[in-house]
């Protein structure tokens, strides 16, 4: 394998590990703010054991994302020089921002709220948990912005053989990013919603913490359904963004091979990239792509046909990551609105504990599959419509990023085990053995 | 001074403060194994950094950052050419930051050795894989126009970069066991600060020589004959350096420390006021070099990161100010109680 290839997977492993922990952190921050300020206004003691016994699941996943997360700040000049040096002046300010504005006050306030119970006053202390909530959506804020402009590169002209910021406002509000926060956050929320109610789900099967976990599993069930439909409702926007602005992305999503009008949507396709068509396909549903990408059943869709073979994304994978992503979203909905209707005969409904306990996974999937759809989506280029990703690499020898692969690879394996088997640990003990401890 | 001026000593600042604060961090990681006898030491250690050591950290990802944002050239020259010494950086700090999470989540002696030495392990590298680095860059690193290098990692590891690297340890050495002077009493206390005491006169003799040896190697002292009063960042850094002792002798911990802090900032505005405009010089031709005039963002980006870091960069001194001193007292038993600490 070459070096664009190597550190392309590199770059996989170590986002897509820096993401298994960060939509929990995104979500689950908001979740344990309120509780512990329900808490400070109500006096509430259980409301004290939520806070700690979620509030210990935040920090040890925390952990694991802070640490991940510094291997991508530097990963764009130690494997994609090519790349910062081509867009660094623009690109380059929004991950230092990221870090003044937004990781400082994470940092620093996460320190304090662990240290601080017996320093602050309580709700001094809640206040610090808010801290920590917005400062860490504000970077995921930041982050997207700058993944956004990759997607959808605005405000710059080439000039001095590079990119040069010419609109800043522009770049900070582009459609586009908006689109991308609303959604990744609210999937966030919907996971830390589910995480919760699955491991309520645990407890309310074995009968034990009864109101405790009652009381949790209903916050996490109004997250769960809150942030499912916020996802779904806005991702349809979105999908109509990216037909406008990636349209052969769009193409590949559904693997539609020809520019149809009142194009169909098929149940089940199976694309054959060597001829251009799909080999099978069942079951379409007529018009609903037109639109769902333009909003109008009859409206013309362009296929992947009428693209140059070098400029179209991996069908397959792209297409399928799409379909999975999306029923999940739908199956996150029926389940939570089911939860809606039982959730004050929870002890009742075995059944929907069992599904919760189980689909603890499928929001981290969806999350993985939706960002498969994003940037593989994306590919061949680095930057949309400007630079190839085969341009963006450093001139390093292959071996130094195998050594490093194989690096990411033991170590991640590590810090993956032992954050899951604590947090596995912490949340099978339940509540009162955290308090004792 | 202009736009790019302005930033190349911003970027030395950022690095400056980087040190200064994880500096202690690194310290007090690398004292552990030896300074903490029983398992309640080790935590007490650990419980002294614990609060501060993650926002001490960012300043290094706002190092990397504006490096990126205002010397984006630099950026992926500097970090493409010295993947490997980099990534190992990268991987020792990833095995540290866990470790103070995880390390008490479990009882069990064998869970806590494992990452008691994984807290070692990443603060030792670090300290002394920053300090090889920066005296490379010192002297220059052989990369071409194209920002290809012609080294290895062992190219790095040239007795002045070894110095370099030496140096650093021992700053971080007695910076982080004065900060346990501060933070702690008893044995443990006693036992930190003679460490400071006895790391004192080897850090002044290797500070001493990495200046003689810098006259050879490097052409630091370019910009210093050139504006002589410049030579006065240099006294003021070895006098700061001298006035440890002197505090240590008072057993007034945290004058000694404050003393050790601007030793750090002055060590490295020593090395940035040297390599200016240089921010990553080519040893094998000056041509390349890359510098604050030739590799710099355009001034719309120079400009607007300038307004974000007078905004904000203030804002977090103010409240990481505050943070230090909620933490100032000395760690109490009652710290350790609580069950989110580490
Ligand atoms: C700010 C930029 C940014 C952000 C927020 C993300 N990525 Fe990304 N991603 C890149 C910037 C990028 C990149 C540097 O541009 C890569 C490397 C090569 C490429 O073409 O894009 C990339 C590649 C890349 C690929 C491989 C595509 C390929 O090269 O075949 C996948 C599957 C992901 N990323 C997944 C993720 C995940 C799981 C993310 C969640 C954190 C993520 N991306 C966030
Ligand atoms: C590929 C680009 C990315 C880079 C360079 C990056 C960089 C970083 C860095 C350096 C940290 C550690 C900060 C600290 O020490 O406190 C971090 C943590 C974090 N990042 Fe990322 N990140 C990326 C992708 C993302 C995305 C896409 C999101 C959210 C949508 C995100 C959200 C967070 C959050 C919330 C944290 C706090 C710690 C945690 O998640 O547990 N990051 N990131
Ligand atoms: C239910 C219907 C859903 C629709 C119509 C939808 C739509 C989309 C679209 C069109 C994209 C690609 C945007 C791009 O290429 O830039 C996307 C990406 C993504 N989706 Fe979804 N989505 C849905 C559900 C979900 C669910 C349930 C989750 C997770 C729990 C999720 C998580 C993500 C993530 C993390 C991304 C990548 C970030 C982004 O581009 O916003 N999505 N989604």
């Amino acid at each position: 394998m070459d070096v664009v290839m190597l550190s392309r997977l590199q770059f996989y492993a170590t986002s897509a590990f820096h993401f298994l922990f960060v939509p929990l952190t995104l979500g689950l921050s908001w979740i344990v703010a309120y509780m512990e300020t329900r808490y400070v206004r109500t006096g509430d003691e259980t409301y004290l054991a939520m806070t700690k016994f979620w509030g210990k699941i935040f920090l040890i996943n925390f952990a694991v994302g802070v640490v991940t997360g510094i291997t991508l700040e530097f990963q764009f000049g130690t494997n994609w020089s090519g790349y910062s040096a081509y867009v660094g002046d623009i690109f380059g300010s929004l991950l230092a921002i990221e870090a003044t504005a937004a990781f400082f006050l994470e940092s620093t306030f996460i320190g304090v709220w662990i240290f601080g119970w017996q320093k602050l006053s309580k709700k001094a202390h809640a206040g610090v948990a808010w801290l920590i909530a917005i400062g860490s959506n504000l970077s995921a804020v930041w982050i997207l912005i700058a993944n956004s402009w990759m997607q959808h590169p605005v405000g710059y002209t080439i000039r001095n053989g590079r990119a040069e910021l010419t609109d800043f406002f522009a770049v900070i509000t582009q459609k586009f990013a908006m689109l991308q926060i609303i959604h990744v956050l609210s999937s966030a929320i919907l996971l830390a919603g589910f995480l919760i109610m699955g491991i309520s789900a645990y407890h309310l099967l074995k009968k034990q913490h009864i109101d405790f976990f009652s009381r949790s599993f209903r916050i996490g069930l109004v997250c769960g359904l809150v942030g499912s439909l916020v996802v779904a409702v806005e991702g349809d926007f979105h999908a109509k963004d990216v037909t406008e602005k990636q349209p052969v992305k769009l193409a590949a999503m559904e693997s539609l091979w020809d520019t149809t009008r009142q194009a169909p949507i098929y149940l089940f396709a199976v694309p054959d990239e060597e001829n251009g068509r799909n080999a099978v396909e069942l079951l379409p549903i007529p018009g609903v792509l037109s639109f769902l990408g333009h909003g109008d059943f009859n409206a013309e869709v362009k296929g992947l046909n009428d693209f140059p073979r070098d400029e179209r994304p991996p069908v397959l994978p792209v297409f399928l990551a799409f379909r999975g992503m999306v029923a999940l979203g739908t199956y996150f909905i029926l389940i939570t609105l089911y939860g809606m209707l039982r959730r004050n005969k929870l002890l009742e409904s075995p059944l929907l504990l069992k599904a919760m306990l189980f689909s603890i996974p499928l929001p981290y999937l969806a999350i993985q599959l939706g960002w498969i759809v994003t940037e593989l989506g994306r590919q061949p280029w680095i930057v949309w419509g400007m630079m190839r990703t085969s341009d963006a690499a450093s001139p390093i020898a292959a071996s130094q990023v195998i050594m490093t692969l194989i690096g990411f690879t033991l170590v991640y394996s590590l810090l993956g085990f032992a954050g899951y088997y604590l947090i596995y640990k912490h949340a099978k003990q339940g509540p009162v053995a955290a308090q004792a401890a | 001074m202009d736009l790019q001026a302005i930033w190349f000593f911003l970027w030395g600042l950022l690095w400056a403060v980087f040190f200064m604060t994880d500096g202690f961090d690194f310290g007090v990681g690398t004292l552990l194994p030896f300074l903490g006898k029983t398992d309640e030491e080790k935590q007490t250690m650990i419980a002294a950094i614990g609060p501060l050591w993650d926002g001490n950290e960012v300043w290094l990802i706002s190092a990397g950052g504006v490096t990126f944002a205002a010397f984006p050239l630099v950026y992926s020259v500097m970090f493409s050419t010295l993947y490997s010494a980099l990534m190992l950086i990268l991987f020792t700090l990833i095995l540290r930051g866990v470790s103070f999470e995880f390390r008490n989540k479990v009882e069990d002696p064998r869970w806590k050795r494992l990452w008691d030495s994984c807290i070692f392990i990443g603060s030792l590298g670090p300290a002394l894989l920053f300090g090889v680095a920066f005296a490379n860059i010192f002297q220059g690193i052989p990369f071409d126009g194209d920002g290809i290098y012609h080294g290895t990692l062992l190219t790095l590891l040239n007795p002045y970069g070894l110095l370099g690297g030496v140096l650093f340890v021992l700053l971080f050495l007695e910076h982080g066991a004065l900060w346990l002077g501060i933070k702690t009493d008893g044995a443990l206390q006693a036992r930190a600060t003679r460490v400071a005491a006895m790391v004192w006169p080897v850090l002044v003799v290797t500070a001493v020589t990495f200046l003689v040896a810098s006259w050879f190697q490097t052409n630091l002292y370019a910009n210093y004959l050139a504006h002589p009063v410049l030579f006065a960042v240099i006294a003021v850094t070895v006098l700061a350096l001298l006035t440890v002792r002197v505090f240590i002798a008072r057993q007034a911990w945290f004058k000694a420390w404050f003393a050790s802090s601007l030793t750090i900032v002055g060590a490295i505005f020593y090395g940035v006021i040297g390599l200016f405009p240089n921010l990553f010089p080519s040893s094998l031709d000056p041509a390349f070099n890359l510098t604050a005039r030739n590799a710099s963002s355009s001034p719309l980006t120079l400009q607007i990161m300038l307004v974000v870091v007078i905004v904000f960069v203030p804002i977090v001194i103010a409240y990481q100010t505050w943070s230090y001193n909620l933490f100032k007292h000395k760690v109490a038993p009652a710290d350790l109680a609580h069950d989110e600490t580490y």
